[in-house]
């Protein structure tokens, strides 16, 4: 069973109350048989600790390493998945689709 | 994302008030706009759409690539009356993903064997209603044609943001309705909200066929253009 992304964002917030540093990854968009909508989010933390789902497993991964590092520098990016990208990432999307996914820090001090 | 910007996603959601958090993708600037403030937003009518349907989208504007996470709550359809109309509009609800709830004050009507798996409430419309809430993406459905049952329901579902409101009964009863509502202090403004003959013209025989014209019209209200604010 998926979590929910209702779920997803509460454990984000509740995760950065505890004082642990967090990232938020969302799918922005898709192409082809992709295995997660648009809008689905999954929530890391500083450890790699994860929940919630951007590709029902394949690239998870790799998008908790970007997280990571994501955290330690504060700079949103976002990232491609997919079988026609076949330079940038080593991790595909077996089902043939392509995602690109936003990964963001949640920040408890007010920067925009 | 900063911690606030989340702390308010979160409290609007379970208040199940939309929003649509605007992300610049490159820049990762970011605002959240409540569905009350949309009409000042610079990117309104991209905003409004995306929140009718419902879907977070990548959209472009200004030269710029904004994600709009969309939050709408799951719209639900509070009906009055436990009868035959209200038991084929369970199921088709159901596949709609529209969240039903059935009050009916008459336990002979309102019976779990005669609406399984169906939220069913059984006390006084005006109670019933105080828990549940009335709120933009709530539909509200009188089906009982008792206006002991069906009346303080409208009433309140008058004085809320529904988006749709709908009573059953011929036109002579809805006359009679209407009387009784101006009786009440709504005036014709407020009365018009009412769909009367409910749901959509289609011919409508068999209780499913006029749960279809309804849940039809429930649907159209909902995806199309949102009324002016009143």
């Amino acid at each position: 069973m998926i979590s929910t992304d209702t779920d997803i964002l509460a454990t984000a917030e509740a995760w950065v109350r505890d004082g642990r540093s967090v990232a938020l990854a969302t799918v922005i968009e898709t192409w082809g048989s992709a295995p997660r909508p648009v809008g689905s989010h999954l929530v890391i933390d500083g450890e790699g600790h994860f929940l919630g789902s951007v590709s029902g497993g394949c690239v998870e991964g790799a998008v908790v390493e970007e997280a990571v590092d994501v955290i330690a520098q504060g700079r949103p990016r976002t990232l491609e998945f997919g079988i026609a990208d076949e330079t940038a990432w080593k991790v595909g999307l077996s089902c043939g689709g392509r995602i690109r996914v936003y990964v963001e820090r949640i920040s408890t001090a007010k920067v925009n | 994302m900063d911690l606030a910007t989340l702390a308010l996603l979160n409290t609007e959601r379970a208040a199940r008030r939309a929003t649509v958090l605007v992300t610049d993708v490159e820049s990762g600037a970011q605002r959240l706009v409540k569905a009350a403030d949309l009409a000042a937003d610079p990117l309104a009518d991209v905003l409004d759409k995306q929140l009718r349907m419902g879907k977070s989208a990548l959209v472009e504007a200004e030269g710029k690539a904004f994600f709009l996470t969309v939050q709408a709550p799951p719209p639900r359809v509070i009906v009055t009356g436990a009868v035959h109309i209200s038991q084929a509009m369970a199921p088709m609800a159901k596949l709609l993903d529209l969240d039903l709830v059935i009050i009916d004050p008459r336990t002979a009507f309102a019976t779990p064997e005669r609406f399984p798996g169906v939220r069913l409430l059984t006390d006084w419309p005006d109670e019933a209603l105080a828990g549940l809430g009335l709120d933009g993406y709530t539909a509200f459905v009188a089906l009982t044609h008792d206006p002991k049952i069906d009346d303080p329901a409208l009433e309140a579902a008058l004085r809320s943001d529904c988006f749709y409101i709908g009573a059953l009964g011929s036109r002579k009863t809805h006359g009679r309705r209407l009387e009784r509502l101006a009786a009440a202090g709504f005036d014709e403004t407020a009365t018009k909200r009412i769909h009367a003959p409910i749901g959509l013209d289609i011919g409508a025989v068999s209780p499913a066929e006029i749960a279809l014209a309804i849940l039809g019209e429930i649907v159209k209200t909902l995806r199309g253009p949102r009324r002016a604010p009143a």
